[in-house]
């Protein structure tokens, strides 16, 4: 976004807002409804990551096509209808390509719609900047949110079950950690790692000697 | 608290002679549960002995790298995470696997103590914590059971002790088959009766001889460590007392109702880990109610939830989660049971 | 318009017509994505389908879908029957009788248990027993895909009709583990009573419906 006063972001550095300084998932801590519930295996959550990118740029593109079309009073409900529709045809053409997948990731397709990262990426960049600039930071966001479910993913896998990407990691004697696929494995996964990338965050910050403002808000 | 111990110096009269800190009271907690964890390794033998050293190493490991990180210095020599290593190992079975029950250790201190600030800040008892994740984790594991007083206990380990880490334990029924007396079913009391309506005698109970966690069947040896806790003063007795008292009312109004589905209020108290529970972890100073009637209040809680999940949960024990569930109350019973300050007038409703 | 304009307030008809134009191009494209994926998502479910029935009846080479209602038999077209138990039947691959599959299902622990079992009509016997969904807690409730002696319930699990033909002689039962003493008896997991019972109500109920509907229409499934 170029706030007035603020230098407009090269198109890399848009791209790399949404995967570091403003990932959805460990930065801005959105989309948490399918981040807990469809990581559990490390090919849910590279398939939700695609199917939510996919509509991520797709409806900011078109978002940001029309934006001097469409009237301020109706926007919303424009961009829901976009939104919508290409959940819509992500639910369609994920059936098409595998059932399993399908079945696997449930109602949580359908709930794409509903997910904040997509209306706020709307609302506050594609609805304000030209068409390329919105899809160059829509497949860094959508980049950045499958990272942060596959990190999410890979873990749970790897401890649920003692597998990656299906493949065996420890031999058939594997005892796996059934909570790693219940709920709270998801919470206590997403939770050990926001304390990494907080330290990491804060370490980076000190290191500069620049105290962050928030930087005992925690401690 | 900074972990440091505190002396009250300066206080107006009446002067206290001698200074009670936090580890002397912790230490005493940790002398009246070895005669608890002895029993179990004479019931159990090298298995019970190598599964407490498990907990206790990895709950003081923990705790010492969590004090490091944080800054907190040296948390260790206020013996609180020695109690909850040896509180979990008496919760969990003998036969449970050592990685497992170091996993167990870690996740105690780090989510049950570590995250809400430590010692004196957690809101459930760290021990119970630990034991919560691993029966999440390991349900099959936490519910595989070994008989007490096997023959050659002090001189083997049971074969699931040393399983490799992250290898699934190997099953026990050879074993068994080859060690054990006839008539071991591998179920504990609590699910004998809920599955087939099978109540163990009080004597069995009594004298240990009962499937369950290694400090669970010594009941008599539990009420008298509690008693002398009681008698030095390093433990609220109101506690036990409203616990096993709630849990006995119940069951008897159960039993009176229909005594052929329901047993006796004595069953009720010595199986399971419900003596265990109502002495050592429901009594935890952090997690614990400050108020006298909210202590009555808290203990009649954790024994009725207790007693309600046994007959009507899909688990067979439930005083674990009894004690998470009073726990979890403990801010609101607080709140809710201020002494009224002399001379203020009282709320209007 | 030049006058909303002017006080910055769009006009009623502005709004709607944006919203319509949305709305129609929105419409388009659902309808493309419906078609273009209608052919490849129904092959998708009839592979899994055929996959699922020819994993409980083994032998099996081709199968085809059927309706039972009380007025007989009749192939399965499209979703027009409405109170009509679903069934297929499976054919080896000179085109003989194999099996029957019919889906069941009942509330386990978490959810519904939804399963395939298949039904063998010469030994009036229950020979297979498949899952098509279900949310049970891993390493309890999902036993009922892997462990082997609650499987061995299923190798004949006798579910002959009685003397009218109208419900099965002797329904199927879950019992306690260790306790089955009858051939429509199943034994349950130990630890996993709940969802074993699921299992048991679900086939119990589908088979109910669905046996004495087709007891007398057998010959015309024989011949392919």
């Amino acid at each position: 976004m170029a706030l007035p006063g603020q230098t407009q972001l090269s198109h890399m550095e848009e791209f790399m807002e949404g995967i570091w300084k403003q990932n959805p998932v460990f930065v801005m801590v959105l989309g948490m409804c399918p981040t807990l519930a469809v990581s559990v295996s490390a090919v849910n959550s590279l398939s939700m990551g695609i199917a939510t990118t996919f509509v991520l740029v797709c409806s900011t593109l078109l978002v940001s096509l029309i934006r001097k079309l469409v009237p301020k009073e109706v926007r919303i409900a424009t961009y829901i209808v976009i939104i919508a529709t290409f959940v819509t045809v992500v639910d369609y053409l994920i059936q098409a390509i595998s059932l399993a997948v399908y079945d696997a990731l449930g109602a949580f397709i359908q709930l794409i719609v509903v997910n904040c990262i997509i209306l706020g990426r709307a609302e506050a960049h594609a609805s304000k900047n030209p068409p390329l600039r919105t899809v160059v930071n829509a497949l860094g966001m959508g980049l950045g949110f499958t990272l942060g479910l596959l990190s999410l993913g890979a873990v749970r896998e790897i401890f649920g079950a003692g597998k990656l990407f299906g493949f065996s990691l420890f031999g058939p004697d594997f005892q796996p950690w059934v909570v790693m696929v219940l709920p709270p494995g998801g919470f206590f996964v997403l939770g050990a790692w926001l304390l990494l990338f907080n330290w990491l965050k804060n370490r980076k910050v000190d290191g500069a000697l620049v105290k962050p403002l928030e930087g005992h808000t925690h401690a | 608290m900074t972990g440091k111990s505190r002396r009250i110096e300066l206080r107006a009269a009446p002067h206290v002679k001698r200074g009670v800190n936090v580890e002397t009271i912790m230490l005493h907690v940790v002398l009246a549960l070895l005669p608890i964890a002895g029993f179990s390794v004479i019931q159990y033998g090298l298995s019970a002995l190598a599964l407490i050293m498990a907990t206790t190493v990895s709950c003081l490991l923990s705790e010492r790298l969590f004090s490091r990180l944080s800054g907190q210095g040296n948390t260790l020599a206020d013996w609180s995470a020695t109690i909850t290593g040896l509180l979990l190992a008496l919760t969990l079975p003998p036969s449970f696997p050592l990685w497992m029950a170091a996993v167990a250790g870690f996740a105690a201190i780090a989510l049950g103590k570590v995250l809400f600030g430590g010692l004196g800040y957690n809101v459930f008892n760290p021990a119970l914590v630990g034991r919560a994740f691993v029966q999440a984790a390991f349900p099959v594991a936490i519910t595989t059971w070994a008989p007490a007083f096997f023959p050659g206990r002090f001189t083997g380990f049971i074969p699931t002790t040393f399983t490799m880490p992250l290898m699934t334990p190997p099953g026990l029924a050879e074993w068994l088959h080859q060690h054990v007396v006839d008539g071991f079913t591998g179920a504990t009391p609590l699910a004998r009766w809920k599955f087939e309506n099978h109540v163990a005698s009080a004597g069995d109970l009594l004298s240990g001889v009962a499937t369950a966690s290694a400090g669970e069947t010594s009941a008599l040896l539990i009420l008298a460590c509690g008693l002398y806790l009681a008698a030095r003063k390093f433990m609220d007795w109101r506690i036990p007392v409203a616990v096993i008292g709630s849990a006995a009312l119940v069951a008897l109004a159960f039993h009176l109702v229909d005594p052929g589905r329901y047993p006796a209020p004595v069953f009720v108290l010595l199986s399971g880990g419900l003596m265990l529970g109502a002495v050592f972890m429901a009594t935890d100073m952090a997690t614990s109610p400050v108020t006298a009637t909210g202590v009555w209040i808290y203990g009649a809680v954790i024994g009725v939830v207790t007693v309600m999940i046994r007959y009507f949960g899909g688990l067979t024990e439930g005083v674990m989660y009894a004690i998470l569930i009073g726990n979890a109350l403990v801010p609101l019973i607080d709140q809710y049971t201020q002494p009224r300050v002399f001379g203020a007038r009282g709320r209007k409703a | 318009m030049t006058g909303a304009a002017a006080v910055n307030v769009t006009s009623s008809r502005a709004m709607v017509a944006t919203l319509g134009l949305v709305a129609t191009l929105c419409g388009v494209l659902i309808v493309s994505a419906y078609q273009g994926t209608l052919s490849a998502v129904t092959a998708n479910k009839r592979i899994a389908l055929e996959r699922a029935v020819f994993k409980v009846i083994p032998g099996a080479a081709s199968m085809k879908e059927f309706v039972a209602t009380t007025a007989g038999i009749e192939p399965a077209a499209g979703q027009s029957s409405g109170n009509g138990v679903k069934f297929y039947a499976a054919y080896g691959p000179s085109g003989e009788l194999k099996g029957i599959a019919a889906e069941g299902g009942a509330t386990g622990y978490a959810d519904v248990v939804r399963i395939l079992y298949a039904y063998d009509p010469d030994r009036q016997a229950i020979t297979g027993l498949g899952v098509v969904g279900m949310r049970e807690t891993p390493g309890i409730g999902d036993k009922i895909l892997t462990d082997q002696a609650f499987l061995a319930n299923f190798a004949a699990l006798d579910v002959r009709l009685d003397a009218d033909a109208k419900a099965l002689a002797n329904p199927v039962k879950v019992v306690k583990h260790g306790s089955k003493r009858n051939p429509w008896e199943i034994d349950a997991i130990s630890g996993a009573t709940v969802t074993s019972k699921a299992v048991g109500k679900g086939i119990n109920d589908s088979a109910q419906r669905l046996l004495p509907r087709l007891a007398p229409n057998l010959d015309k499934l024989r011949s392919k």
